[in-house]
């Protein structure tokens, strides 16, 4: 084990093998975005495009049937707000906070 | 035992048959195209219990070897020049995803101009694609090559490209002992092989190596490599004991205070040391010295071997244009750099393109290395037998 908490040749599964399932799930990818999608819950009708179209799988479904936006898995590609027909995703530019 | 009449590329196959192998997926090319015929019809008769695998391209050959190695399986393809140049981008993913594939390169000239004649540029041209490569340079050598090659792969987990001159191993019909069958499984147990691809198994192959993995997963395979050379020299020595032939990564001749040396590859060998053995009749103190093992390359050993000689005559069947030699002058040239007396080395290329090479032309290359060795300076790589 490195310094930076990074596995050393020898610890790795030959031949790079990962061998636990959803490993990506580990990997946090907010910094890869510039836009940000925006969700105007009144203007939503709940129909689930974004949700289907997302390809990150980082929008989740809530109890009541509404969506959210993960933006820990969130890269900011936009193709949940042209897939909305509502146009109730907006993306917004990310700023420094 | 049995003997047998068989070609080079008969002898591949039959090894390949002998070792029970579960795949073979390829593409017909020539001159390798009457191994995976004989191996096809040893499937179709049903005296090889194997999945043989139809492809449209040497590119989908390898990869589906690839794919059927990380199940587990035993595998085995073979290719020549165009071929093997085809499969490049996947020779490395073999190697580097650990799959312990067997492959039969018979070794064959690269366009332009088309040419099927022998010399060594398809193989040299994936010298760094992490495969282990050995060179055969007889019928007999093949079979018996071929047959380690399966235990030297799924002992270290890298692929292995056994070499074999076009037309001069590949269709020149020699007698061959052919061991028994058992002798050969014993030899090379189907054990079962380590099993990533599975479907009781959630692992993901051939996944991205960012920055932060990219260089350990690649050291693991440049540490496999390292390791296979003390590996090969035992799986070799095993071999000798059971089967009573000796195979070793780098062959000597004439060397009692032997003074000038010419190394060689392949198949040219055999002419080089019957001119040796001329030349030593008229008193000329002159040696052969052939690699067997090319990657890993025996630097050790050789420089241990060469350190003391005056002069080495290298000769290639392959060129490197535009760089400081040919590929094997270089490798030698590496190893010798840290010896305490340097000996003279002069290049050769020779035999590009299947052209024939001379005994007297070997006369030449002896004596152009025994020239350079006494006035201590070498000309730059002379080519055999060009025309002006």
């Amino acid at each position: 084990m490195s310094k930076q908490g990074l596995k050393g040749w020898k610890e790795i599964p030959e031949g790079g093998t990962v061998e636990e399932p959803g490993s990506s799930a580990q990997f946090n990818v907010q910094s890869w975005r510039t836009y940000r999608p925006e969700l105007d819950k009144k203007k939503c009708t709940k129909c689930g495009m974004c949700w289907l179209y997302c390809p990150e799988a980082a929008i989740k479904i809530l109890d009541d049937g509404s969506y959210e936006i993960n933006l820990t898995y969130c890269k900011g590609c936009g193709i949940c707000s042209k897939a909305c027909a509502l146009k109730a995703i907006t993306m917004v530019k990310e700023e420094k906070s | 035992m049995k003997r047998m009449g068989l070609s080079g590329n008969y002898a591949a196959a039959y090894a390949v048959k002998m070792a029970d192998v579960d795949v073979i997926a390829a593409y017909p090319i020539t001159p390798q195209t009457t191994i995976v015929e004989k191996l096809s019809e040893f499937v179709a008769n049903g005296e090889l219990d194997a999945e043989y695998i139809n492809v449209e391209s040497e590119h989908s050959a390898l990869s589906a070897c690839v794919g059927a190695s990380l199940t587990g399986a035993r595998v085995f393809t073979a290719t020549s020049s165009q071929g093997l140049a085809y499969m490049h981008e996947v020779l490395f993913m073999a190697s580097a995803l650990r799959t312990p594939i067997v492959m039969a390169n018979v070794n064959r000239a690269l366009s332009a101009p088309l040419n099927i004649w022998n010399d060594h540029s398809d193989a040299m041209a994936e010298r760094d694609s992490g495969w282990i490569q050995l060179w055969a340079s007889s019928a007999q050598e093949v079979f018996d090559t071929t047959v380690e090659a399966f235990k030297i792969a799924e002992d270290v987990q890298l692929p292995v490209m056994v070499n074999l001159d076009g037309y001069i191993v590949s269709h020149t019909y020699e007698p061959v002992n052919i061991p028994d069958e058992e002798e050969v499984r014993k030899y090379i147990p189907s054990k079962p092989m380590k099993n990533r691809l599975s479907p009781s198994l959630a692992y993901s192959i051939g996944v991205v190596g960012p920055p932060e993995y990219y260089f350990e997963m690649k050291y693991q395979a440049i540490d496999a490599m390292e390791r296979s050379r003390v590996r090969i020299r035992e799986i070799e020595s095993d071999f000798n004991k059971r089967f009573g032939r000796s195979y070793d990564d780098i062959y000597t001749y004439f060397m009692d205070d032997v003074e000038y040396v010419l190394l060689t590859m392949g198949s040219m060998t055999g002419t080089a040391r019957v001119v040796a053995e001329s030349l030593r009749s008229r008193g000329e103190k002159v040696g052969v010295v052939a690699i067997r093992t090319f990657r890993p390359f025996p630097s050790e050993r050789l420089a241990g071997i060469l350190g003391d000689v005056g002069g080495i005559g290298i000769m290639d069947r392959a060129t490197t244009p535009g760089g400081s030699s040919s590929p094997l002058y270089e490798d030698v040239a590496s190893c010798l750099y840290s010896v305490q007396k340097r000996p003279i080395l002069q290049g050769f290329v020779a035999g590009l393109g299947g052209r024939d090479v001379s005994i007297g032309e070997f006369e030449m290359m002896f004596m152009a290395t025994k020239e350079a060795a006494k006035s201590g300076r070498s000309k730059p790589s002379i080519y055999v037998g060009l025309r002006g």
